[in-house]
């Protein structure tokens, strides 16, 4: 009889579905088969295609190519509300609601019956949130439950939940689980994404593992935590190991070009402390959401730390302002270049731009003297200048070029790059690898986030890891492969070791 | 003619000056002999006034503002200038001036610092100065406001009975805005807060300071506005300056200012100006009634941002 119920029909079967946006190709071929009554994990690294499948499914885009059934029959939903009414609900990873209506208003959008969202809060322990509240005033964490109770109450067939532990507290997190198992006990089938493998192996029934926009692969999760990362990272890791071995330089007897001890920010950071020494290129992995935005942002003063030091060669600062962090020579490369960037104006204006900061330099400009100073950055990082009338005409590589230019011109002490190789191509990439290692063997320092695992044996000297805020893990660029490195992520430092 | 367009579209300033030869040449040709030398004496003396409030709401614009209490300010400096004559020239001078700089901080700060809507925060301090400067009126019944000589001169006065005098003080103003917007560091800002003021913050730049005297140069200039004004009519009143509202935000959407801040110019503005003038003396030589001017002007300047629109597509 359980095999029965096991082999059971599939609920909802994805064959071969693809999806490009433009150039970018998010999805080749997306395959997934959950059955009814299973908690189904969907796996995968930044980028592998995850969320693109979810909107998918839910109609919020319509696939390239591919099929969908849903109880063996072919469906096609060309919207979230559309899903609805098939009992497809998904609760994806920006919430989605409205920051100025009330919680209950929000609901109405929906066309949710409020008594029936009532009764999925009293289950997941939030009944006391009062619903005349403006949402916007609402804990972040609670908001991700109370879009899952306003999912809940439409009784869905399949419940996709994306990401939806990242933002919360562990107690929270359980009684998410705990309402998953009920509705899985009751028929009910659940996608769950989360890159928290612990997790998945813990709640899930079977995974499927998508990599570049294709299923690598579909296992049943019971001790299976080392194969899914496998599947996750595929035949790379054995392309990554040939490559560049990095010298590991001594730890310096000098005071830190950066040291930060004991850093705190609300739920993102928890007494995150490490050093940066002279010369050297830190490399921080870690999956979405560990803090690692936080971090940066706080360092760079354009967030404020809750408590913590950050010191600049010994001195430790006082960061109300990102002009702070710039006059001690903290430099930051935001994550979304755009935030950085003046898309109407030229490429030497935008380079210019941080040598404005001081008032005193409000007055006339040495024009000749800027144009060299900013030629030499464009030159250093070989910015392609044929569009250099205005910055929004520039490819996305050669606009993180000029971000980094910026920096190169104004001059810095230590340079916090927030992912910066992310969507740009192989050889622009290439051209940020030997520049970051050029200003670090300059006596420069580099904090360098990445999302591409192998890049950090690539350009790092030393790597650290962050989970759940706090450092997991610290370990030389030679040992940091990227199956270290992402069991790290996924906290499972003792198992590696 | 695809080439033609290009070359326009690159240079949208060639565009302006081309549209503002072609109302000239409608002048003439609804009233042959009407376009002499004296007649663009009187042009250029006209359009002075507009071009100089138009210049600080070209600062205000270019980061995606606007300042719609220049008239107030501008009226304003005019009636405590007269009223404040018998006290002397030059303290009168500074009692208008300075009417300008506390109406510009006050704009500078709930803008920059409290963060309130350009829009909304100039309205309000246009209408309290508009109501400061009546209950200002009642009490000052009894001196009898004259405006002094100096400033007749500048609003009215020609040299050589040929060249308007505020041309000059145009020039000053316009060469100082000029130069400040492309060869200082200021200028940049402005144009880089308009842009993307997050990527200023990023930068280390503290935007309220930007934007703080930027505010208070354009109520300045509204000030000086005024002061030209009175000095061309002779007569202070309380509706002075009145009209000279929106033309001051037209002249500037005509000349190429992107009203959402970050693209534009001074130099587009000053065609602006004298478009706009031009345009008025063309409707006024065509004796159309007020209602029918009205019409006339507003479709006028929604064409022109319209295929300005298109141009820069």
């Amino acid at each position: 009889m359980i095999d029965v119920v096991i082999d059971a029909a599939p609920v909802l079967s994805i064959r071969g579905v693809a999806k490009s946006f433009g150039s970018v190709v998010a999805l080749r071929s997306a395959d997934l088969e959950v059955r009814p009554g299973e908690i189904h994990a969907l796996m995968g690294a930044n980028g592998a295609g995850k969320s693109t499948l979810v909107k998918i499914i839910t109609g919020v885009y319509p696939s390239d190519s591919g099929e969908m059934r849903l109880a063996g029959a072919a469906a096609r939903f060309r919207s979230p509300a559309d899903a609805r009414r098939a009992g497809v609900v998904s609760v994806y990873q920006d919430p989605a609601i409205v920051p100025d209506l009330t919680v209950a208003q929000n609901m109405r959008l929906a066309r949710v019956p409020l008594a029936a969202v009532k009764s999925a809060m009293r289950e997941l322990g939030i009944e006391g949130v009062d619903l005349a509240t403006p949402a916007r005033l609402v804990d972040f964490a609670i908001l991700r439950l109370i879009d899952l109770a306003r999912a809940l109450a439409s009784d869905p067939r399949i419940l996709i939940l994306d990401e939806i532990t990242a933002a919360l507290p562990a107690d929270l997190s359980q009684r998410v689980f705990a309402v998953m198992r009920d509705r899985r006990s009751r028929g009910a089938s659940v996608l769950f994404i989360s890159h928290r493998l612990a997790e998945v192996t813990a709640l899930c029934d079977r995974a499927t593992v998508l990599r570049d926009g294709v299923t690598v692969g579909v296992t049943s999760t019971k001790d299976a935590a080392e194969q899914i990362v496998d599947l996750m990272l595929g035949s790379e890791v054995a392309k990554a190991a040939a490559s560049v071995a990095r010298p590991t330089r001594a730890p310096a007897k000098e005071a830190a070009a950066l040291d930060v001890a004991n850093l705190n920010y609300g739920h993102a950071l928890r007494g995150v402390s490490f050093a940066v020494a002279r010369g050297e290129v830190l490399g921080i992995a870690a999956l979405e959401g560990q803090g690692q935005e936080a971090l940066f942002d706080c360092i760079a003063g354009v967030r404020r730390a809750d408590s913590g030091i950050v010191a600049a060669n010994g001195v430790a600062l006082k960061l109300r302002h990102p002009a702070d962090a710039i006059r001690a020579g903290l430099v930051l490369v935001p994550a979304n270049r755009l935030t950085s960037l003046l898309p109407q104006r030229s490429v030497q204006e935008n380079v210019a731009l941080a040598a404005f900061g001081r008032m005193r330099a409000w007055g006339p400009i040495a024009l000749r003297a800027e144009r060299e100073r900013v030629g030499r950055a464009v030159a250093r990082l070989q910015i392609d200048t044929r569009a250099a009338a205005e910055v929004r005409r520039l490819s996305g590589g050669n606009m993180q070029k000029v971000v980094i230019a910026r920096w190169i011109a104004a001059g810095f002490k230590t340079l916090l790059c927030f992912d910066p190789t992310r969507g740009i191509d192989i050889g622009a990439k290439r051209q940020i690898y030997a520049l970051l290692r050029e200003v670090a063997e300059q006596g420069a320092s580099v904090l360098l986030f990445t999302s591409e695992l192998p890049e950090i044996r690539l350009v790092c000297d030393r790597a650290l890891v962050l989970f759940g805020g706090r450092v997991a893990a610290e370990m030389p660029a030679a040992e940091a492969t990227e199956a270290a490195l992402l069991r790290a992520a996924h906290g499972l430092t003792e198992a590696a070791s | 003619m695809s080439a033609a367009l290009e070359f326009l579209r690159a240079r949208t300033i060639f565009a302006l000056i081309l549209l503002l030869a072609l109302f000239v040449g409608f002048v003439e040709l609804v009233r042959p002999g009407t376009v002499t030398p004296l007649w663009v004496s009187n042009a250029l003396m006209f359009a002075a006034p507009l071009a100089i409030m138009g210049g600080g709401q070209t600062l205000v614009m270019l980061t995606g503002g606007i300042d719609l209490s220049v008239s107030a300010v501008a009226t304003g400096s005019a009636y405590l200038l007269a009223t404040n004559a018998s006290h002397g020239d030059f303290y009168a001078l500074a009692i208008a001036l300075s009417l300008g700089a506390i109406v510009g901080a006050v704009n500078g700060i709930g803008v920059a610092l409290l963060r309130v809507q350009p829009l909304v925060m100039t309205l309000g301090t246009g209408l309290m100065t508009g109501g400061v400067m009546i209950v200002y009126s009642q009490q000052m019944m009894a001196s009898q406001p004259h405006v002094p000589g100096l400033i007749q001169t500048l609003g009215a006065g020609k040299l050589a009975g040929f060249v308007p005098v505020d041309l000059f003080l145009w020039l000053i103003v316009g060469g100082v805005i000029l130069f400040g917007l492309h060869r200082t560091g200021f200028g940049r800002l402005v144009y880089a807060v308009g842009d993307n003021a997050e990527a200023c913050h990023l930068a280390g730049v503290r935007v309220w300071r930007v934007l703080f005297v930027d505010y208070l140069i354009c109520s300045v200039l509204a000030s000086i506005t005024g002061l030209v004004l009175v000095g061309g009519t002779n007569a202070a009143d309380l509706s002075l300056a009145e009209s000279y509202l929106l033309p001051s935000v037209a002249c500037v959407v005509i000349g190429g200012t992107s009203i959402f801040g970050g693209r534009g110019g001074y130099g587009g503005t000053i065609v602006g100006a004298l478009i706009l003038t031009v345009l008025t003396s063309l409707l006024t030589l065509l004796d159309v009634s007020e209602p029918a001017k009205q019409i006339l002007f507003g479709a006028i300047i929604l064409v022109l941002a319209a295929a300005y629109a298109r141009l820069t597509e």
